[in-house]
């Protein structure tokens, strides 16, 4: 494992910010011995975020992801920069039209149309799928590392409560936690959607974490950091939990997508968001009767929910390669 | 290693008194009177209903109706469904079937996971990298009812190749396609762990050293990347067998797989307070034990790792 | 989810079309199989010859909610088999019509308050316990007393007797039964081992035609066993007497089939039924056994009916709407049926009463396009409602004066809703609710677009997570928005349309409607002694709806169906589910 950290223990300052240097890793073959032991003492002091962020920018993986977000976030913002027409002006005459004029995608069963629904979808959907990762990260992330890191009693009692949480069926606590707080609209109803898909989608993220922590708790710059006096609690901060990002990222970002299409099940049992947001997740639900004759009308905001997968993923991969001190190409 | 597993076993008295309240009181709480839905939308006869009220402990308070249920597992005794079956008969026959499917389901995520992860992990950036994007992409996005509808018509329906649904013919034949639709967006889970943790592992000092020292490409991937890559992935697949026992419902319908996931959502939309919580139990069990054969797996995979 | 379970329906086998037998004197049993002028259109392979075939027949069907114990079946799934292992003392034939099964004949007095039944003669359980009045008797007193909880008691209600001795339940719903308490029903008299009886608590012409409900099936000696958890005697000495559990579990009937052996229910998985050798009575089966399958998912049964592994279904999915009259050429079914759909709306809701109700009603009825909706959303799987009952009840009128309020008219509507907002102007959102287990969501949205189209008012849906949370509510009378309703009638009558939901004081009537024009018209019809008879009054009635709309009614469920390749004669009972004993199907 990176021993990377103890050696730039001795190089900085005390308290500084930890100067990372340059070519630690010989570069390539090529390079001399010479050239690789040498400090720069020159050299700004940098940052494993601040080197990830002049890292990332280069990745092509990374700016194809930002465009497509930048795009997602935008439909989230401002719905009508993309369509004018209002998600709810449904006509029954017009079920199931193929596209014209001003509806570029047609209209499904109802007589709405495909393309505002589908722009439309993308606030409630994105808000819940993007809060309720952020949150699982967060819980998840605090327990399962507290879990793996200070093991012992800790460990257990964190485990098991995971292991409880773990076995809750969503749908019936969905059902209990939603029907005693009421349907609401706006940012209170996303945000208790999000609360109760985050409650249970924590343990894994939990047990994720805690595994990481736990592959690292032993190596040898932990042990080190420990010998010089380095805090319990700043080492698993500052040096366990980085390499234990890949992991969760990778967690988080799948996730992501199906806590979008989790929604829909809870939407249509009406303990989701009110009926009324036309969540992605609950297009695609509500498409299912349409699957042997207008599939079209499946295709739209599952390709919606595709590219969002995509795109976080892709961000998600990328973040990864930036912040992971060993693996460059 | 003995001391410590002892531990974590008894580790379970605990949990199963904190699950089975904590689903029981959840399960009180749901809205609605499960023996006014009994009578549909008829007429509910109030002498009826409260004899039936009484037969099913409905009309103590919750803290009784939960001690009554403790107390009749301690015997042997988990209760009575709505419907007059023994709560240990469904759970009986639901059980082995869902175990088949998931161990199924966790073989076909864990195989085709670990292999594309692994060769996407090793040859990030390329063709198959994109590939293996995209395929965990369209795992992600498709929903399941879609994949299971394509799979029963082509498979099924059009070549005749395997059994449309598993109704009471509960074979590794039938099981196949659910497995496999089951499967699905774990698959995405493990390809992405694995690829990650392959490409972080494969620059690592040690197997830099250990091609530096002549060892072969096969050695050096499976000797040394795959081990100490493969925690993570161990940990979701640990933690996966119980998501998928439980929450196979939509496959289980669309297969009609007599299986837990389908129970549990029944007698969740009935309310019925034992059969829910003696099947959640047996989940929580599923996953302590699944989560201790992982703390086990760890030490064996990294020596670093100490079980206390 | 879309899981369809949970609505639970009363299943009914009975009569469609002509209803002949509303005033019957004394029905004989025709003894000769069934008729088979098909009324409802089998397949076109259906020889329709009456043959007898070995095939066994797989149909659609699902886990009965309750133990097989016909008083304590009230749900579509459990009705469907004891169709099939239980004789009852009538059935309902492939036109319709009430036919003497276990009954040689049901004799009423002159002012029908007593009807004598004479059985056939010879008849046996499967067991060989003997059909006689007996078997009757203890069935029908067993499941009346509400001591022994049956969820069908209230069908013995109109026999004399009811009353009196549930009236320690009605006085308090918790009472505990007491040694001399009265367990059985006074109006049920033996006469000897074959003949029995009935004495009704008031006229009843049409009783006979109730009878082929499964409530009403008889049970055999062996299904009986001391009842220990409520141990008491009559006034008499004997010990209460209740059914055995384990007989649900294994039922012995009297019809034409019976279990394939112990354990040939497989929960949630099929039952396995083969034909009886002691049945000797009109129903012979014409093939070599049925097995229902029990299936959740609709997308599930349609894959199996296209894959050959289902026979016949009563159900096609809403995927398949379009596409299973192609699929399946003339072996699909889509034919009026008998389940009315409407949405209530509860006069104590804000702007719903009075003469600002009324208009609010009508204009809001006026604003949905019922015809519009049918053909798109269920695509002619529905057929809109023209009354408050079914197209197949005799006696049915398309025409009862006011029903123009059943019809899309957007400025009538507008008019109407204008006129109302003179009286109090509209406020807030108009709601109806559901229960998302179903799926309802579709056409409740549709017609809340073709009202907000209309009206130019806020509408919303209001789900409901659960059949049973909203039933609760509905039930408590704590709902605070319109719902939807469904019915289908017990027995082929208007009157069974009508009474229950909108007669004071009636069973289901969750939307407390009450009018003493209505209801004394109803009575008035039920004193006819032809059906037909019956009906001017109870179309009478229907008028009074019409102006008042106490629901507002939608549409009428279709028989929607089809069969495989392998099976012929499959006819449609009213109750929309294919009658079992006639499908044919060669080895």
């Amino acid at each position: 494992m990176s021993s990377r950290q103890i050696k730039t223990q001795s190089s900085g300052g005390p308290d500084s910010e930890l100067p990372t240097p340059r070519h630690f890793f010989a570069s390539d073959d090529t390079a001399l011995l010479s050239d690789v032991d040498v400090f720069d003492e020159s050299a700004p002091p940098s940052s494993l975020w601040r080197e990830a962020g002049r890292k990332l920018v280069r990745q092509p993986k990374f700016i194809v992801s930002v465009l497509l977000i930048a795009v997602i976030l935008l439909a989230v913002a401002w719905p009508t920069l993309f369509t004018k027409v209002p998600k709810n002006s449904c006509d029954l005459s017009k079920s199931l039209d193929g596209p014209s004029a001003g509806h570029p995608l047609g209209f499904e069963k109802l007589g709405c149309d495909i393309f505002s629904r589908v722009v439309n979808g993308a606030r409630p959907s994105v808000s819940v799928g993007v809060l309720t990762t952020l949150l699982v990260v967060i819980i998840g992330g605090l327990i399962g590392a507290l879990a793996g890191w200070y093991g012992k009693w800790v460990d257990a009692l964190l485990s098991r409560i995971t292991d409880i949480f773990f076995a809750l069926p969503l749908v019936l606590a969905a059902i209990v936690f939603l029907q005693a707080f009421g349907q609401r609209g706006g940012f209170l109803g996303v945000f208790s959607v999000v609360a109760v898909m985050a409650a249970f989608g924590w343990p894994q993220m939990a047990r994720i974490t805690r595994s990481a922590v736990l592959a690292v708790k032993n190596s040898d710059f932990v042990t080190a950091a420990k010998a010089i006096g380095v805090s319990r609690g700043k080492i698993l901060l500052k040096h366990a939990m980085p390499n234990a990002a890949a992991p969760m990222i990778v967690t988080a970002t799948v996730s992501l997508g199906t806590y979008i299409v989790a929604e829909a099940t809870l939407s249509f049992l009406g303990v989701g968001l009110p009926i009324t947001t036309r969540s992605w997740g609950w297009q695609i639900s509500d498409a299912k009767t349409m699957l042997r004759t207008a599939p079209e009308v499946l295709l739209w905001p599952a390709a919606a929910l595709a590219l969002t997968v995509l795109a976080f993923i892709m961000l998600g991969d990328a973040v990864r390669d930036a912040l992971d001190p060993k693996a460059r190409r | 290693m003995g001391w410590y597993i002892g531990r974590r076993l008894l580790q379970m008295i605990p949990v199963f008194l904190g699950a089975t309240l904590l689903v029981y009181a959840m399960v009180f709480l749901l809205p609605g009177d499960p023996i006014v839905a009994m009578f549909g939308e008829r007429q509910v006869n109030a002498a009826v209903a409260n004899q039936l009220r009484a037969q099913y402990h409905l009309d103590k308070p919750f803290i009784i109706q939960y001690l009554l249920y403790l107390k009749g597992v301690v015997t042997g005794n988990f209760g009575m469904s709505y419907s007059g079956r023994p709560v240990s008969q469904i759970v009986a026959q639901a059980y082995p079937v869902t175990v088949k499917l998931a161990v199924m389901a966790l073989c076909i995520e864990a195989i085709f996971g670990v292999v594309l992860g692994v060769i996407a992990g090793l040859r990030r950036g390329g063709w198959f990298d994109s590939t293996a994007l995209v395929l965990s992409m369209l795992l992600i996005a498709v929903p399941t009812f879609v994949m299971g509808f394509v799979l029963q018509t082509l498979l099924g329906i059009k070549l005749q190749w395997l059994p449309v649904t598993v109704g009471g013919e509960v074979s590794v034949k039938s099981l196949l396609m659910p497995a496999f639709v089951l499967a699905g967006v774990s698959m995405a889970y493990v390809l992405r762990l694995t690829r990650n943790s392959v490409a972080e592992v494969s620059t690592a000092d040690y197997v830099r050293t250990a091609t530096a020292k002549g060892l072969s490409r096969h050695t050096v991937v499976t000797k040394h990347i795959l081990r100490n890559s493969l925690i993570p992935v161990v940990t979701f697949l640990g933690a996966d067998l119980g998501n998928l026992m439980g929450g196979a419902i939509v496959t289980e319908g669309i297969f009609n797989v007599p299986g837990v996931g389908n129970a549990l959502y029944q007698a969740i939309l009935k309310s019925e307070g034992s059969t829910v919580v003696s099947l959640v139990t047996i989940l929580v069990l599923v996953f302590i034990i699944a989560n201790l054969v992982v703390d086990l797996l760890y030490a064996a995979l990294d020596p670093r790792i100490r079980l206390v | 989810m879309t899981r369809r379970t949970h609505t639970i329906r009363r299943a009914r086998r009975s009569a469609a079309i002509g209803l002949v037998a509303a005033a019957a004197m004394a029905l004989t049993a025709c003894g000769s199989g069934a008729k088979t002028t098909s009324s409802s259109t089998a397949a076109a392979g259906a020889s329709g010859s009456g043959g007898f075939t070995n095939g066994i027949v797989t149909l659609r069907g699902g886990e009965p909610q309750n133990p097989l114990i016909p008083t304590n079946t009230n749900e579509v799934f459990g009705a469907r088999i004891e169709t099939n292992l239980f004789a009852g003392l009538v059935y309902y034939d492939a036109d319709g019509e009430t036919q003497m099964d276990a009954a040689e004949s049901i004799t009423p007095n002159a002012d029908y308050t007593v009807f004598t039944v004479k059985l056939r003669s010879g008849m046996t359980f499967d067991n060989g316990d003997p059909v006689d009045a007996d078997s009757f008797i203890n069935a029908w007193n067993f499941g009346a007393y509400e001591g022994n909880a049956q969820l069908c008691a209230d069908f013995f209600q109109p026999i004399q007797g009811y009353k009196e001795e549930n009236a320690p339940f009605e006085a308090d719903s918790n009472y505990k039964p007491k040694d001399g308490d009265v367990v059985t029903l006074s109006g049920l008299k033996k006469v000897d081992d074959l003949d029995f009886t009935i004495t009704m608590a008031q006229a009843t012409p049409d009783w006979p035609v109730h009878l082929g409900y499964n409530a009403y099936d008889p049970l055999p000696k062996s299904a009986f066993v001391k009842n220990t958890t409520t141990p008491i005697t009559d006034a008499a000495g004997n010990p209460l007497m209740t059914v055995d559990p384990a007989y649900g579990e294994n039922p012995v009937g009297n019809g034409p089939y019976k279990l394939k052996g112990q354990g040939a229910w497989q929960h949630n998985v099929k039952i396995d039924l083969v034909p009886s050798k002691t049945y000797d009575g009109p129903r012979k089966p014409h093939n070599g056994g049925l097995t229902y399958e029990f299936i959740t998912e609709l997308e599930t049964v349609y894959s199996d009916l296209l894959a050959g592994n289902l026979d016949v279904t009563d159900e096609i999915p809403e995927s398949a709407f379009t596409t299973f009259e192609s699929d399946l050429g003339s072996r699909a079914v889509n034919l009026a049926g008998t389940n009315f759909q409407s949405f209530t709306i509860p006069s104590r809701l804000p702007h719903f009463s009075g003469q600002e109700g009324q208009l609010r009603r009508q204009a809001l009825s006026y604003a949905i396009d019922r015809a519009t909706i049918c053909k798109t959303i269920f695509n002619g799987t529905r057929t809109p409602a023209k009354d408050f009952s079914s197209p197949l009840m005799a006696g049915y009128s398309a025409n009862i004066p006011g029903n123009e309020v059943l019809s899309y008219n957007p400025t009538k509507a507008k008019q109407l809703w204008a006129q109302a907002d003179a009286i109090s102007k509209w406020s807030g959102t108009f709601e109806i609710a559901y229960n998302g287990d179903s799926s309802h969501g579709q056409w409740v949205e549709a017609v809340l677009n073709s009202i907000n189209q209309v009206l130019g008012i806020k509408t919303a849906p209001k789900v409901y997570p659960t059949f049973q949370a909203m039933r609760t509510d509905v039930t408590d009378r704590k709902i605070q928005t319109a719902f939807r309703t469904g019915w289908q009638a017990d027995y082929p009558s208007i009157y069974d349309y009508l009474a229950p939901l909108y007669g004071t004081g009636g069973g289901s009537n969750d939307g407390d409607y009450s009018n003493t024009d209505f209801d004394n018209l109803l009575t008035e019809g039920l004193k006819q002694k032809t059906a037909d008879e019956s009906a001017v009054y109870y179309n009478q009635a229907q008028e009074i709806l019409m102006k008042e709309l106490p629901a507002i009614p939608l549409w009428v469920q279709n028989i929607v169906g089809g069969s495989s390749t392998k099976v012929s004669n499959v006819k449609w009972g009213w109750d929309t589910v294919p009658i079992a004993y006639l499908i044919e199907k060669p080895e």
